[in-house]
């Protein structure tokens, strides 16, 4: 599969745009079913965390922080849960549908962040953080990107796996152990979360940054004037 | 899967504008099965998807739950001590209940229903195990539980094989109910000692459910009927509020 191109001509203004076909239909559909899921996991999670705000013990108990309950979703601890119980689904099987296609696909190779990605990663973050000057675009994806989306979605992985280990510490407990019991299995996923939550926010700004036709492409697929790719 | 660089080798293709937003809004459409998750906004279907989502993850949990695998057992020193271990009431920690007279009162799909005593309980093999406690809230404790196995019990009363379910009843007016098949687990418990010590008051004496493969609010306090069957009336006090009903660790 080669990376699909188009030529607008604009016959009557004159003007010749490229295109790109960046985001294929699976991973757009991914990508905002994943989102929304995310959204319902983490606003129904902070209310399930409301019940036992701590990671000490509970006698005596003190609290991490107090949570406002107009911030979580579910609005009690078992209203909570069936949202959490019931988006996980939807998390996991977008997750292993987006990670199953880009591996079938080797899609993957554009996002995965390896080793010869690192030196780029400096440059970038100089860029984007100390008005250093703009690395020259080779790929679809800098090296910081692939840093980015490389890690969320090993946080994405991480999410589940310390997820069922506080599900079902009896039937994965081998899980639990890994993570040294259900209780530290507890404070990884909540950890995990606002790991998340960070890539979430730096996505957000980007995508703000980078304007309307780079939003669009998660939309349509089609990404105009890419400034790569073209002939 | 093909191993070679894919690089920039364009498959280009001209088009118009016009033609450009055609194909831009088709593939947007594409999307529109998102929007579907939005029934989950609407009032009058968001109870029953939640519903439909809680039942789907209690059906894989209960296809996840294996009859021979056993629960983590600890040390004596991992113990959360005695005086540390929440007690967790629903609305009194004491329903009275008067010692001399109870009896565990044994009905439905059953070859030899009635009133049992604890010394008809208690002359079963007892079982002491160093377990962990885990609390829908969140927090976790291990405890040490003696008791016999409900499986004994089940035994002894004349279970039917094929019955599905295990209701009981509590001084309280809490009730519980359990799937046989966790019900028959090894490390399934009537429980009457915490700590080797006869059961407190606050802790559901005489005789309480610890479950180590189910959550906390499965573990019921201050036995007295129990009922086996094969349909559920009711599931339990929390489960009928909205709680998992399998809810297996």
């Amino acid at each position: 599969m080669a990376t699909r191109t188009m030529t607008i001509e604009d016959a009557k203004a004159g003007e010749v745009t490229h295109a790109v076909y960046e985001h294929p239909f699976l991973v757009r559909l991914c990508h905002w079913l994943n989102a929304v899921s995310l959204f319902v996991m983490v606003g129904s999670g902070l209310q399930i965390f409301r019940a036992f705000p701590s990671f000490g013990s509970k006698i005596p108990q003190k609290n991490l922080l107090d949570w406002p309950k107009a911030l979580a979703l579910g609005g009690w601890l078992g209203g909570a849960l069936q949202w959490h119980l019931t988006f996980m689904w939807i998390y996991i099987l977008t997750g292993l549908v987006y990670v199953g296609y880009q591996v079938f696909t080797g899609n993957y190779r554009q996002v995965l962040f390896v080793r010869r990605d690192v030196p780029g990663v400096w440059p970038m973050v100089r860029h984007y953080f100390f008005f250093g000057p703009k690395p020259p675009v080779r790929e679809a994806y800098n090296p910081l990107q692939k840093y980015s989306y490389t890690s969320a979605i090993g946080l994405g992985m991480l999410s589940v796996l310390t997820g069922l280990a506080i599900w079902k510490p009896v039937q994965f407990s081998w899980l639990a152990w890994l993570m040294g019991g259900f209780h530290l299995a507890r404070l990884w996923h909540f950890l995990i979360m606002w790991a998340m939550l960070s890539f979430v926010f730096g996505h957000l700004v980007m995508v703000v940054l980078h304007g309307w036709q780079n939003f669009a492409s998660m939309l349509t697929g089609w990404k105009k004037d890419s400034g790569y790719g073209s002939e | 899967m093909l191993l070679v660089f894919r690089g920039f080798n364009p498959m280009s293709s001209r088009t118009d504008p016009r033609r450009f937003k055609a194909l831009s809004r088709r593939e947007l459409l594409k999307l529109t099965p998102i929007v579907a998750l939005g029934s989950f906004a609407i009032a009058g279907l968001q109870k029953p998807l939640l519903k439909a989502g809680l039942d789907f993850s209690d059906w894989a949990s209960a296809k996840l739950f294996r009859s021979g695998h056993l629960a983590p057992t600890f040390r004596d020193s991992d113990l959360t001590p005695f005086d540390r271990f929440p007690i967790n009431d629903y609305d009194l920690d004491d329903p009275g209940v008067d010692f001399d007279e109870w009896t565990l009162t044994v009905s439905g799909a059953v070859q030899k229903p009635g009133d049992y005593t604890l010394d008809q309980i208690q002359a079963l093999p007892k079982l002491t195990q160093n377990t962990r406690h885990v609390c829908v809230e969140g927090w976790d404790v291990i405890g040490q539980f003696g008791g016999v196995r409900l499986s004994d019990f089940l035994e002894m009363i004349g279970s039917d094989p094929t019955a599905r379910f295990i209701s009981l009843e509590c001084a309280d007016d809490y009730y519980e109910s359990l799937d046989m098949a966790t019900a028959m687990h090894p490390q399934s418990l009537l429980c009457y000692e915490m700590y080797g010590h006869p059961l407190t008051r606050e802790h559901g004496a005489p005789l309480r459910l610890q479950i180590p493969t189910k959550i906390g609010y499965k573990q019921a306090k201050y036995l007295t009927d129990i009922k086996v069957g094969h349909v559920l009336e009711k599931i339990g006090y929390w489960e009928d509020q909205g709680y998992s009903e399998f809810y297996g660790l």
